[in-house]
């Protein structure tokens, strides 16, 4: 990989845009400049002139990127999307993991590759981060839920902990759903009763 | 009836409501369809997961469904609309600065769309004398309506969009921020954007763009040319089912009811209030409250609005060509045309190709400059004097 492109992350999420940071000056890149302020983002490219920049395509921004394509005035050197029409496994790839890639000036589409394979990865390995942060959030919120519905349990039908616990768990069964749900349902009408 | 579900995408914007109301208010699933609606936040977005296939079909803003099929500054996908979302809808807004400033420029009403082109040509003169920067405006994206409506507009006055002032490109969501920080001072985008920025006391609705152009296709229901051949039973039951959306919105007993669909934050996400004045083409153009009404406004299955006219294909690649956006070609302008899918709407919804009584004989019926000639971009095009 050529260690001079200069690289440029559109991102407003500053971990993703660090996890990919971090990536490519690992490939060698040094030259990696993270723009997070989207107001005025064209002068702040320019300013900057990358040879490849890389958005997230939660960002509406990027509709602002595709005026570089364009002839005119304001755009001082061309830009294309990397597209490959040889490789539409590629782009259906970036797309899919949340990530798109420009190529400004000359710059040959198979140089880019290697750049555009490593923000897949990085993009994918920051969604499986957030997917399992939600995961272990919700269970944490399914765990309390199921304390405060035993806790209710125990003290308005005078249960053990083990008895309210195992009162939940055969609802649930009953009624096909699962054991949060009951205790949320728990808790609910506890709160309707007060 | 069909197992596969379809993925729809569309940005939220008042002219996504023939295309929500189809899926909430169950059109869609009395076709026998299962659709799930996808909010997009770019153009961008929805052109490329309509062109590899995450999306079914889309809404998408008329110009890029022929710039895709094209292969105008992306990849070339094939691309046909047989269904029109929306005419017209457009507005363009000014900061109070500009509006003072063309009004006191100005050798009539500002109304006439004539009079606000040359009084702005007059205050870009003057800007350019005393050294001031030049305006800039902002639109949606490069291959927009509101880009040509802002060309063709402020080009008759004898503004020339690329050398006398700015445009740039905003997502619609950031133009009201960006016209209060005076980022741009000027913006034409679709509803609810416009009144968005009159209710915050920071624009002036100058013009609907329905008074420069009676007649301007805004978005369409574009789905992939393969798509259509392979799944034309599918298509069918689609382009139906936004016949009778759209016929449900034109009803004024629903409008409430629609309004309030269309707020819900997983759709257009703005107050109903707004929604409504755009529904109704009643509009609060200055902050102090002067409405301007107009049954143009945006139309949604009325005034034979759901119709895909190839005309107006054929007027934004004659845009395109005028503006250095596309070569000239015989062939261009035919596969532009082809986009359009009258027959594909006849099909589906039989009986409803009526002519509507008062609409321009050319299809697009611009304020100024010769009518349109579909068969002949050049020689209309020669008629301008300001193009690429």
């Amino acid at each position: 990989m050529d260690p001079s492109f200069k690289i440029v992350i559109v991102d407003k999420n500053p971990v993703r845009a660090a996890i990919l940071e971090d990536g490519l000056r690992d490939a060698g890149h040094v030259e990696v400049v993270h723009i997070a302020e989207m107001s005025h983002l064209l002068a702040r490219i320019y300013a900057i002139d990358p040879d490849v920049i890389l958005i997230d395509l939660e960002n509406p921004s990027r509709d602002v990127l595709e005026q570089m394509f364009q002839v005119s005035r304001a755009v001082k050197r061309p830009v294309a999307m990397f597209v490959d029409q040889s490789d539409g496994a590629s782009i259906e790839a970036a797309v899919d993991a949340g990530v798109s890639a420009y190529i400004v000036g000359g710059l040959r589409k198979e140089r880019i590759k290697n750049i555009l394979d490593l923000c897949i990865s990085r993009f994918n390995a920051f969604s499986r981060l957030q997917n399992e942060l939600d995961r272990t959030r919700s269970a944490l919120e399914e765990r309390k839920a199921i304390d405060r519905a035993k806790g209710i349990l125990m003290k308005a039908k005078s249960l053990t902990e083990e008895q309210a616990y195992a009162l939940l768990r055969k609802t649930a069964m009953n009624e096909n759903k699962k054991i949060a749900e009951v205790a949320q349902a728990v808790i609910t009408a506890a709160e309707l009763f007060k | 009836m069909n197992d596969k579900r379809l993925r729809i995408g569309f940005i939220p914007l008042c002219d996504a409501t023939a295309l929500i109301v189809a899926v909430d208010k169950g059109f869609t699933a009395a076709e026998g369809l299962d659709v799930e609606l996808v909010r997009e936040v770019s153009w961008s977005n929805v052109r490329d997961k309509l062109n590899i296939g995450l999306f079914d079909a889309a809404h998408l803003i008329a110009p890029v469904a022929i710039a895709s099929s094209l292969g105008l500054g992306h990849v070339k996908v094939p691309i046909v609309a047989p269904f029109g979302l929306g005419v017209n809808g457009n507005a363009i807004t000014v900061s109070p600065e500009l509006y003072a400033a063309i009004a006191a420029a100005a050798d009539g009403d500002i109304v006439d769309p004539m009079i606000s082109a040359r009084a702005l040509a007059r205050v870009v003169a003057s800007r350019k004398a005393r050294g001031q920067e030049p305006l800039t405006f902002g639109m949606t994206f490069p291959f927009s309506t509101h880009n040509y409506h802002l060309r063709f507009w402020m080009a008759a006055g004898g503004v020339d969009p690329d050398e006398d002032v700015r445009m740039i490109v905003l997502p619609p969501p950031y133009m009201v921020e960006s016209l209060a920080n005076k980022h741009v001072d000027a913006f034409c985008v679709g509803a609810p954007w416009n009144s968005v920025a009159v209710d915050l006391g920071i624009g002036y609705i100058l013009h609907l763009v329905s008074e420069i152009l009676s007649r301007a296709a805004e978005k369409v229901l574009a789905v992939r040319a393969s798509w259509s051949q392979e799944h034309p039973d599918m298509l069918r039951r689609l382009i139906r089912a936004h016949g009778r959306a759209a016929a449900f919105v034109e009803d004024a007993a629903n409008r409430d009811e629609v309004a309030a669909m269309l707020a819900a934050p997983n759709r257009i996400g703005a107050s109903a209030e707004v929604i409504r004045r755009a529904l109704d083409g009643r509009l609060k153009v200055t902050p102090d409250g002067t409405v301007r009404a107009s049954d143009r406004y945006l139309l949604i299955g009325h005034k034979g609005a759901a119709r895909p006219d190839p005309a107006q294909a054929a007027w934004l690649y004659a845009q395109m060509v005028r503006w250095g956006q596309a070569p000239y070609s015989d062939e261009m302008l035919a596969a532009a045309k082809a986009v359009w899918r009258p027959d594909l709407y006849d099909a589906a919804l039989p009986g409803e190709n009526v002519t509507v009584p008062g609409e321009p004989a050319d299809g697009i019926g611009a304020f100024t400059g010769p009518a349109f000639d579909a068969d002949d971009i050049k020689g209309h095009l020669a008629a301008w004097k300001i193009r690429r």
